[in-house]
């Protein structure tokens, strides 16, 4: 079986005393940004990328999937005690979860989130590791048309499930397009949209913008509203691990949601979010059992359910990604960005021309998702303390790491000055309820989009029926634009609303 | 006519001024045809569509009735006047201004600038407090940045340095 030999291949990569220091220094680091109020898993990662910069690509990658495994618990953790959900996928866990810290059992639901994202960690490993080789052959059987409408499927499946107005999300996409169209043009050499300034004709990096709008844009929003009083349960984690009948609700929650999100994380787009609401219906759906606390008042289904089907779907979107390098959400796209810094192109040749760093980097995740349990929750008294540290004195440390890490990233004072630029940009997104994560994945797509369009009409001589008449690009699109007609029906479009009212 | 959602009805307007202003850029590349595209055909395709995703997110604004007209509010112009001017001014400390006869100071006089505008941004300000989180920040990015990863940063004024 190739399975195993290929996981241990990745394993003795990832097992050396170095690369296990830097999963969980990256964990740590991870965490530690990622509890932060205000800072959700984008921002943390954009901000810690420049600390992998001087690293060997897999020890690089390694600590970025710590680092991406941490945040992501770091936002479970502020989802849970302070219902300040760091990102989308958590919403739904801040729902029960804060009304389980409130009733004083803030303990237990932090373990439940951890050991359930562990058991789907684990899970979707294992289906990353068994889906990636026949993947990768279909990615072979993709011509240009195809990854075109491959694109045009996840970028529409990354907004379905945005926040807000499907119109404005599909507006941020297509602005994200374009502002990769920034810089000079692979095929005509033309510098485009480029002033006459030397520094854009490499275009605008997706680091800048990330940090711009996530960590500059988002500290002014939050301090425009600041004397917003928060509820946190500090003193009330006292006993961590769930009790016997904890356990009986909660695991057969962890197995469904783990299932749903590891099925729905591998399609392009649907990820991690879709998972942990579609979770979170079904557990609601399901009878209660006799002493169980009803939904939305802390019960615990409503955290092991969706936190597990969210982890087994962020670690299943990396199929996508390493298989046909295309990021399904904006956490990838950074991971694109942080990989092409390394020199690695993703997408099906990884896997044929660096083994070691492809299956060293499936698992190193496996990796970053044990040490979470392992040295994380013993850890929680840590960053529950951190939790109340006054904004007062993050947020200047906020600034001052966005600008060190954009300066370092290519030692150069213009990135400082765009920085700057796109923080006010992003204040006006934000107040203009304009999503950026969708922005962002825009931007790492353009060119790809542009590159391959440009060739599906060279081959078809400009005939754009070429997009439906193959049979895999016609199914793909077909997909997307199912997908925009389940949203837009009324009876899904309700419940999308309601999802995201906040009370 | 009446705005019945401000945020939608500006954002709108914000898409078609950036879509045509994209598409109006691209015509100044050549644009070639649907076979042989230019380096002007892809962003005038999306600087066009996104100009006609604009109007009709704008023309919804002006006729779906939202609750609260959905208003923009209130701009935190202190917190972002603070916030990007100790950005620009670390990025002037850090690395100079040739152009303006300005000298690179170097790292740690540019995190305490940046620390003492940044905090100017929130609703409290004590000297003591932002000296004491400036010392720590400095000396941890130090730490980190120069002696942990190596980065080339100038960390002190070049007339000090050399």
């Amino acid at each position: 079986m190739d399975l195993l030999e290929h996981l241990s291949l990745g394993f003795g990569v990832a097992f050396t005393m170095q690369n296990l220091l830097y999963a969980l220094i990256g964990c740590l680091l991870g965490t530690l940004i990622g509890v932060l109020p205000g800072v959700g898993p984008v921002a943390t990662i954009a901000m810690l990328l420049p600390a992998t910069y001087a690293l060997p690509p897999v020890a690089a990658l390694i600590m970025l999937a710590g680092i991406y495994y941490g945040a992501q618990y770091g936002g479970s953790t502020t989802a849970i005690l302070v219902n300040l959900p760091g990102e989308a996928s958590s919403v739904v866990t801040a729902i029960d979860g804060y009304q389980m810290a409130r009733q004083g059992r803030a303990g237990p639901a932090l373990a439940v989130a951890a050991i359930g994202s562990f058991f789907a960690g684990c899970f979707g490993t294992l289906v990353l590791a068994a889906f990636a080789i026949p993947l990768t052959e279909v990615a072979f059987a993709f011509g240009p048309a195809e990854y075109f409408s491959l694109m045009v499927l996840g970028l529409l499946g990354a907004v379905v499930m945005a926040s807000g107005s499907l119109l404005k999300a599909i507006g941020m996409i297509v602005l994200g397009l374009l502002i990769g169209m920034v810089g000079t043009d692979v095929n005509s050499g033309v510098a485009r949209y480029s002033f006459d300034i030397p520094e854009l004709t490499d275009g605008i990096g997706f680091i800048v913008v990330a940090m711009g709008v996530f960590g500059y844009g988002e500290i002014i929003a939050n301090l425009s509203h600041s004397d917003e009083k928060r509820e946190i349960f500090v003193n009330k984690v006292t006993h961590l691990y769930p009790s016997k009948e904890d356990w009986k609700l909660m695991m057969p929650a962890v197995l469904r949601g783990t299932a749903l999100g590891s099925a729905l994380g591998i399609l392009p787009g649907g990820g991690a979010t879709l998972s942990a609401f579609a979770s979170y219906t079904i557990e609601k759906k399901m009878r209660l059992k006799g002493g169980e606390a009803p939904f939305g008042k802390g019960n615990i289904r409503g955290v092991a359910g969706p936190e597990s089907a969210n982890n087994a779907g962020s670690q299943t979107s990396f199929i996508p990604l390493l298989t046909l390098g295309i990021p399904p959400n904006a956490v990838m796209a950074l991971m694109v960005g942080a990989m092409t810094i390394h020199n690695i192109q993703p997408g099906p040749q990884v896997m044929t021309s660096n083994p070691d760093l492809f299956w060293g980097l499936i698992a190193s995740m496996w990796i970053g998702n044990a040490m979470l349990v392992i040295l994380n929750l013993p850890l929680i008294g840590i960053w529950i303390k951190l939790l109340t540290v006054p904004y007062r004195w993050l947020f200047p440390a906020i600034v001052l790491f966005c600008a060190i890490g954009v300066y370092t990233t290519n030692n150069n004072t213009f990135d400082v000055w765009m920085v700057g630029w796109f923080g006010v940009i992003g204040y006006i997104f934000i107040k203009l309820g304009m999503e950026p994560a969708p922005l962002l994945l825009g931007l790492v797509l353009g060119q790809m989009m542009e590159e391959n369009l440009r060739r599906a009409l060279l081959l078809s001589r400009g005939d754009w029926s070429v997009l439906v008449t193959r049979p895999l690009s016609a199914t793909l699109l077909a997909m997307a634009a199912a997908l925009l007609v389940i949203v837009l029906l009324p009876a899904v479009k309700k419940g999308r609303q309601e999802a995201f009212v906040e009370d | 006519m009446h705005i019945k959602s401000q945020k939608d009805f500006f954002a709108g307007l914000l898409y078609i001024v950036i879509g045509i202003g994209f598409a109006i850029g691209a015509s100044n590349y050549s644009v070639g045809d649907a076979a042989r595209m230019g380096p002007g055909y892809f962003p005038l395709l999306l600087g066009v569509l996104l100009a006609i995703i604009g109007a009709v997110v704008a023309f919804r604004a002006l006729v779906i009735e939202t609750p609260d007209g959905d208003p923009v509010g209130p701009w935190a112009w202190k917190p972002l006047a603070y916030i990007i001017l100790a950005n620009f001014l670390f990025g002037i400390l850090l690395g100079g201004m040739p152009s303006l006869g300005i000298p690179a100071m170097g790292l740690i006089v540019a995190i305490f600038a940046l620390v003492i505008v940044a905090a100017r941004a929130g609703t409290e300000f004590k000297w003591s407090e932002v000296i004491i989180l400036s010392v720590v920040l400095a000396v941890g990015s130090w730490i980190t940045f120069v002696w942990g990863l190596n980065l080339t940063l100038q960390v002190w004024p070049s007339f000090i340095s050399g």
